[in-house]
C-alpha cells in the first residue's frame, strides 16, 4: 500500500459522527481519506483546522446539545458548536455524567 | 502466520505447584517498611536476588490489612518466583507470611530484625540467599503448552489511538487463546466508568454480572462519592489522555473495554490480588487504574505476563512480571520507541489488520515467556505499588 492511500482519519463505526486524525501534523484544508474500521468504507471530508493526531473530527454540522457518538455509542454532548470536519475536543464536548 | 495454539509451547519452569513460571527470580520480600534496608543489603550481597521494597506493612487492620498480607504473599507465591528470603521486623507477621507463600511447595524462609538486629538479620539471610540462588540457577525450562500461561492487562496512558489499534489488539489474543486454556484478566474500576452496562453485559453468568454491578458501584459510592471534591474530570480522563484526545470518560471506558475482544466473557469478579479460583477464563478485577497498583495486584493474584496497551507512552513496570508494552501511536513510536515492544501503528495506516496485529502479540507473549525482555525489564522498571484501602492505626 502506497502512502497515498494511507488515511488521515479513522472511524470507529458507521452510526459515529465522529472520526480520529491518526497522522501528525494534520492542517486546515487537507483533503482527508477516511475510514470506517466497522466496514473499511471510505469517503473524503476537508479538514476545517490543524488538528493534532489522536484528537477528534466532527463528521456533520454540531450545535449545542446535540450527542456525540463514537463506537456507535454516546459519550457526551455538545457544549458549543463545531462545523463538519472542525476539531472536537474538551472545549465544545462533555460528558452528560457530571 | 497461522497459529495452532493449542500445539504452541514455550520453555519455561514448572513450579512445585504445577503452575508455569517464564522468569526465575529469588527475591527477597519485605513484610514491612522498616524491613527494606535488610532486605536490600541481603540483596546487594548476594547477586541474583532482587528486594521488593515498599512503602507499607505496619499498624494496617481490618481489610486493608487482608489486602496487604495477600499482596505480600501473592507475590512471593508468584509462578516467577523460584524461592523467597522474607523479612519482617517481629516473628509473628512474618511467619504469616513465610506459611503464605509456602503452600505453593517452593523454598521460603523467614527472618525478623526484633532481636537480631539488621546485622544478625542480614548476616542469616545472606547465607540462606546464596543456598536458594545456586539452587535456582540449576532449574531447568521445559516445553508448557502456551496455553497454560496467565496473562493479565491493563492499558495506560490511554488516547483514542488504544481503542483504534492497541487495545483491540489485546482483545483479538484473548479471543484467540482463551478458549484453550489460558488464563485472562482485566480491570481498572474507575475506568469502566461511562460503559459499566457495556462491562455487565459481557459477563459470562448472572452471577458474575451481579457482581461486576455490585463492585462498580461500590467503588463508585465509597471512593469516588466519599472523596471527590468536584467530579473525576481532572483525573480521569487524566490530562495525558485529553492531550492525546480524549474527551470524556465514556470514550475513555469504551476504548478500555476494547481489550477484551469480541467475543471473551468474563467468568468471575476478583478482589483486589485476590487468585482466580473458577478455572481458566477470563476474570475482572477490583482495581485502580493506576498502572503500578494495578499490575501489582495481578501479579499478586498470579499471573505471569502483563500485556499493557499505551498510546501517549506509559513506561512501568513490574519487579516480577514481564510487562510487554503495544502501541499503535506513530508519534509515541517516533519519539519514545525503547518503551514499546509490539509496534501496531500499522493498524492506523490500515496496512496491518487487527487479526495480524493479535499474531504479532501473540509471538511477543511467546518470545517474553523464552526468555526475551520486555522494554521495560532492560530499562530497570521495577513499579511496586501497594494499594492501601485507608489510615493504618
Amino acid at each position: 500500500m502506497t502512502a497515498n492511500t494511507h488515511p488521515q482519519l479513522l472511524v470507529h463505526d458507521k452510526a459515529d459522527n465522529v472520526g480520529v486524525v491518526v497522522i501528525e501534523g494534520l492542517t486546515a484544508g487537507t483533503d482527508m481519506l477516511c475510514v470506517c474500521t466497522e466496514d473499511n468504507s471510505d469517503f473524503r471530508l476537508t479538514a476545517k483546522a490543524d488538528i493534532p493526531i489522536g484528537h477528534k473530527v466532527a463528521l456533520k454540522d454540531l450545535k449545542e446539545g446535540d450527542t456525540v457518538i463514537k463506537y456507535g455509542e454516546d459519550i457526551g454532548r455538545m457544549v458549543g458548536s463545531a462545523e463538519i470536519g472542525g476539531h472536537v475536543h474538551t472545549h465544545n464536548l462533555k460528558t452528560k455524567r457530571w | 502466520m497461522a497459529f495452532d495454539f493449542t500445539q504452541e509451547t514455550v520453555k519455561a519452569w514448572r513450579r512445585e505447584n504445577g503452575r508455569v513460571g517464564v522468569r526465575n527470580h529469588v527475591v527477597i520480600l519485605p513484610v514491612d517498611d522498616i524491613s527494606n534496608a535488610a532486605c536490600e543489603a541481603v540483596a546487594n550481597n548476594v547477586k541474583g536476588t532482587m528486594a521488593i521494597p515498599h512503602a507499607y506493612g505496619r499498624l494496617q487492620f481490618g481489610e486493608d490489612l487482608d489486602l496487604h498480607f495477600r499482596t505480600i504473599i501473592g507475590t512471593g507465591a508468584n509462578p516467577n518466583v523460584a524461592a523467597v528470603i522474607v523479612i519482617g521486623i517481629e516473628p509473628e507477621w512474618t511467619r504469616i507470611v513465610v506459611d503464605g507463600i509456602a503452600k505453593t511447595g517452593k523454598p521460603v524462609e523467614g527472618f525478623w530484625i526484633e532481636q537480631n538486629g539488621d546485622f544478625e538479620t542480614i548476616r542469616k539471610a545472606s547465607w540462606k540467599a546464596k543456598e536458594f540462588v545456586h539452587w535456582a540457577t540449576e532449574l531447568q525450562k521445559e516445553d508448557c503448552p502456551l496455553t497454560d500461561l496467565w496473562v493479565s492487562t491493563k492499558c495506560g496512558e490511554s488516547d483514542t489511538t488504544t481503542g483504534l489499534s492497541s487495545c483491540p489488539t489485546v482483545g483479538n489474543m484473548y479471543d484467540k487463546l482463551l478458549p484453550h486454556g489460558l488464563y485472562g484478566v482485566f480491570g481498572e474500576t474507575s475506568e469502566i466508568t461511562g460503559a459499566e452496562h457495556i462491562c455487565e453485559k459481557r459477563a459470562a453468568n448472572p452471577e458474575a454480572a451481579a457482581k461486576f454491578r455490585k463492585t462498580w458501584q461500590a467503588y463508585t459510592d465509597d471512593v469516588i462519592e466519599a472523596h471527590k471534591t468536584n467530579d473525576l474530570s481532572d483525573s480521569q480522563p487524566t490530562k495525558g489522555n485529553i492531550l492525546g484526545g480524549l474527551t470524556t470518560i465514556e470514550e475513555k471506558a469504551l476504548g478500555n473495554l476494547e481489550k477484551i475482544g469480541r467475543t471473551s466473557t468474563y467468568i468471575d469478579v476478583l478482589e483486589p490480588a485476590e487468585a482466580p479460583a473458577k478455572g481458566n477464563g477470563l476474570y475482572f478485577m477490583d482495581t485502580s487504574s493506576a498502572a503500578a497498583e494495578c499490575v501489582t495486584l495481578m501479579a499478586a493474584a498470579g499471573y505471569v505476563i502483563h500485556t499493557f496497551p499505551t498510546g501517549q507512552g506509559n513506561v512501568v513496570g513490574n519487579p516480577i512480571v514481564p510487562v510487554i508494552k503495544i502501541s499503535g501511536n506513530p508519534r509515541t513510536l517516533r519519539t519514545m520507541s525503547e518503551h514499546i515492544d509490539v509496534d501496531v501503528t500499522g493498524v492506523l495506516r490500515r496496512d496491518m489488520t487487527i487479526d495480524q496485529a493479535g499474531d504479532a502479540l501473540i509471538e511477543m507473549i511467546k518470545r517474553t515467556a523464552n526468555g526475551r525482555f520486555t522494554a521495560a525489564e532492560a530499562l530497570g522498571h521495577r513499579e511496586f505499588s501497594m494499594t492501601k484501602l485507608y489510615r493504618s492505626a
